[in-house]
């Protein structure tokens, strides 16, 4: 009996192992699409068109209020991992949705930003490089959103049935998520905010 | 249950630290422009280098890059090494790029930057 036992559970083990490294690589592709948005923003960020540029566009401590928010997420998101390790279901409930919320509060500034900016006249199709601002940060806004509901979506089977090795392992897959956008933001932060208000 | 033991990598302080590293490494960005401390070229380089100082931060607190599954077992060097290949074509696509654009940019200079360049 021992020994079924074990070789179950060096079973869910490895199925754990190769999936969290399949969406690590599906995460490295993901860069490798910021990347190419990275480089297009930096070729067309001097091509205003006449009209205004990052320096004039964008407010430094209302970007720097936006990281912290992000910043805190990913704690508050890692503060959820040393639950699951203690099997504490309320707790992992807990410090998703602190998560969740901070990650609400940064995705309703940035679409506050966005449309403080599309209401000025300023939007995507004011100039070659408010596109390449709306395409850079809006994917990542995009990724934000879908985050969120998939932290709803993981979060529903946790409440109703408590940790299992599967919900363990996706909550694992999203943390890793979460955790890249942070980094995502960390480069956004410095190349389209602080680099624009030089 | 042993499958979570395993797992357990960090406590607290350890992630608290990493946490508090980034915020100080944000911070530290943040008034290096607002203050305007430093100029031309040297603040751009110290911001981009205080940026991958903080993407190594999170990736070693928050993601245990190079520490997958080291318990007791041989290590697994896959993570690492698509890692390091994603940096690679990183840098061939965004530098490759800027290169470029950059180059034809220089090349193509519409006449009237030409005349600005002269009157200069």
């Amino acid at each position: 009996m021992t020994k079924h036992l074990s070789v179950q559970e060096h079973h869910l083990e490895e199925t754990r192992v190769k999936t969290i490294f399949g969406f690590w690589s599906y995460l490295m592709t993901d860069c490798i699409l910021f990347g190419t948005l990275f480089a297009t923003y930096i070729v067309l960020h001097t091509n205003t068109f006449g009209g205004p540029g990052a320096k004039e566009l964008f407010s430094l401590p209302f970007a720097l209020t936006e990281t912290l928010i992000l910043l805190t997420s990913s704690f508050t998101c890692t503060l959820s991992k040393l639950a699951a390790y203690r099997n504490d279901k309320n707790k992992v409930i807990l410090w998703f949705a602190v998560t969740f919320l901070l990650g609400v509060a940064f995705i309703a500034m940035e679409l506050n930003e966005f449309s403080h900016l599309v209401h000025d006249g300023n939007s995507w199709r004011r100039s070659g490089f408010l596109t390449g601002f709306f395409t850079l940060v809006g994917t990542h806004g995009l990724h934000i959103s879908t985050g969120l509901l998939w932290m709803i979506i993981l979060i529903i089977p946790v409440f109703r049935h408590g940790l299992t090795p599967v919900s363990l392992k996706r909550l694992t897959c999203l943390r890793m998520f979460w955790h890249f956008l942070d980094i995502v933001w960390i480069f956004i932060f410095t190349i389209v905010y602080l680099m624009g208000a030089l | 249950m042993t499958l979570i033991r395993q797992e357990e990598k960090g406590t607290v302080k350890f992630y608290l630290l990493g946490f508090i590293l980034c915020i100080a490494l944000t911070l530290a960005a943040y008034f290096l422009v607002a203050k305007e401390l430093l100029s031309g070229m040297t603040v751009i380089l110290a911001i981009l280098g205080l940026g991958v100082i903080q993407l190594a931060v999170q990736l070693i607190f928050f993601m245990h890059l190079g520490s997958e599954y080291a318990d007791g077992r041989p290590k697994h060097h896959w993570n690492m090494l698509v890692f390091f290949f994603m940096i690679m074509v990183l840098v061939i696509i965004v530098f490759g790029s800027l290169w470029i654009m950059y180059n034809l940019n220089y090349r193509e200079m519409p006449p009237m930057d030409m005349s600005e360049q002269m009157e200069k």
